[in-house]
C-alpha cells in the first residue's frame, strides 16, 4: 500500500480533529477531538515504522528496524490514558463550580 | 482491486465519516459512540499492517477504557442534546475554512516531496508488531521509560483524585 495513502488518510482525520477544536464549545467534544488527533499520529507513525521495516526487511531477512515507532505508539497510549483521567477529573470541577462545559467559561480563570 | 485495497478504502471512508459524525452530532452520547467506530477502523487499519499487539491495545485502552471513562462523566453531568452550548454560525465556517487550509497546505507539502515518492508500507507481512518482538525491545533498550510510565500513571491517579475531591 503507498504511504501517500496513508499519509493523505491521517492528515484528513487530523484536520477533522482540528475542525472539531475550533468549531465545538462543549469542552467534552473538544477533549475528544484531542483524542482523535493523537489516534491520526498514530496510525502515521504505525505506517511509517512499517516503511521502514520493508525497506530494511530487503536488504536484511532478520532486521527489527521500524519496531521503535510501534513503541512510541505505545507511549503516547500510555500518556493519553494518564492524561485522560486528569483532564477528565478538571472537567469534572469546572462543572461543579459553573454548571456547564461551555470552555468560554474558562476565557477568565479566576473566579 | 485486491482485497487488501478494498479493506484499506473500506476503513478508511468508516474512519472518515464517524470522524465528521463526531463533530456534528448534536448529543454528547452520540459523539461518544461515533468515536468508538473510529477507534475500531483504526484497530482495522493496525492489523492490515500486522500491528496486532497496537491493535489490542488500542481497543482495550481506547475503545474499552478511556470511551468508557467518557461516557461515564457524560451521563454523570446529564448532558444532552438540550444543554449542548451554541456557537455563531460564522465561528463554524471560519472553523471550518481554517482547518480546510491546514489540510490543503498540508497535502500540497506531501505532494511536492520526493523522498516519499515510491514508498511503499508493508501491508500484511512483516513481524515487527507482534507481541513477542515488542515485548524483547520494551524491557531490554526502553525499560527506562516504561518503569517511568508507571510513576506517570501514579502522579495522574492521585492527580486525579486531588482535582476531582469535592471542595
Amino acid at each position: 500500500m503507498p504511504i501517500q495513502y496513508y499519509i493523505y488518510f491521517c492528515l484528513t482525520l487530523f484536520s477533522i480533529g482540528i475542525i472539531g477544536v475550533l468549531t465545538r464549545r462543549n469542552a467534552i467534544i473538544v477533549f475528544m477531538c484531542i483524542e482523535l488527533m493523537l489516534n491520526a499520529v498514530n496510525l502515521l507513525l504505525v505506517a511509517f515504522s512499517k516503511m521502514h521495516h520493508g525497506a530494511a526487511l530487503a536488504a536484511n531477512p532478520a532486521s527489527t528496524a521500524g519496531i521503535d515507532g510501534q513503541l512510541f505508539v505505545f507511549f503516547i497510549m500510555v500518556v493519553a490514558a494518564a492524561e485522560v483521567s486528569v483532564g477528565l477529573a478538571i472537567i469534572v470541577m469546572m462543572y461543579r463550580n459553573t454548571h456547564s462545559v461551555d470552555i468560554n467559561f474558562l476565557n477568565r480563570l479566576k473566579n | 482491486m485486491s482485497t487488501i485495497q478494498i479493506l484499506f478504502f473500506f476503513l478508511s471512508v468508516l474512519a472518515i465519516f464517524s470522524a465528521i459524525m463526531v463533530l456534528i452530532s448534536k448529543n454528547p452520547v452520540h459523539s461518544v459512540l461515533w468515536l468508538i467506530a473510529v477507534f475500531f477502523a483504526i484497530s482495522g487499519h493496525y492489523i492490515l499492517l500486522n500491528a496486532q499487539f497496537l491493535a489490542i491495545v488500542n481497543l482495550i485502552v481506547y475503545a474499552g477504557a478511556i470511551m468508557v471513562l467518557f461516557l461515564f462523566v457524560i451521563m454523570l453531568m446529564n448532558l444532552n442534546a438540550d444543554s449542548e452550548p451554541r456557537k455563531h454560525q460564522w465561528m463554524k465556517i471560519a472553523g471550518v475554512i481554517s482547518g480546510g487550509c491546514f489540510l490543503m497546505v498540508l497535502i500540497s507539502l506531501v505532494r511536492q516531496t520526493v523522498e516519499i515518492t515510491g514508498k511503499t508500507a508493508l501491508v500484511k507481512e512483516g513481524n515487527i508488531g507482534l507481541i513477542k518482538n515488542l515485548g524483547k525491545v520494551l524491557f531490554s533498550d526502553f525499560v527506562v521509560p516504561f518503569e517511568i510510565s508507571s510513576v506517570l500513571f501514579l502522579s495522574a491517579m492521585v492527580g486525579a483524585v486531588v482535582i476531582g475531591k469535592k471542595d
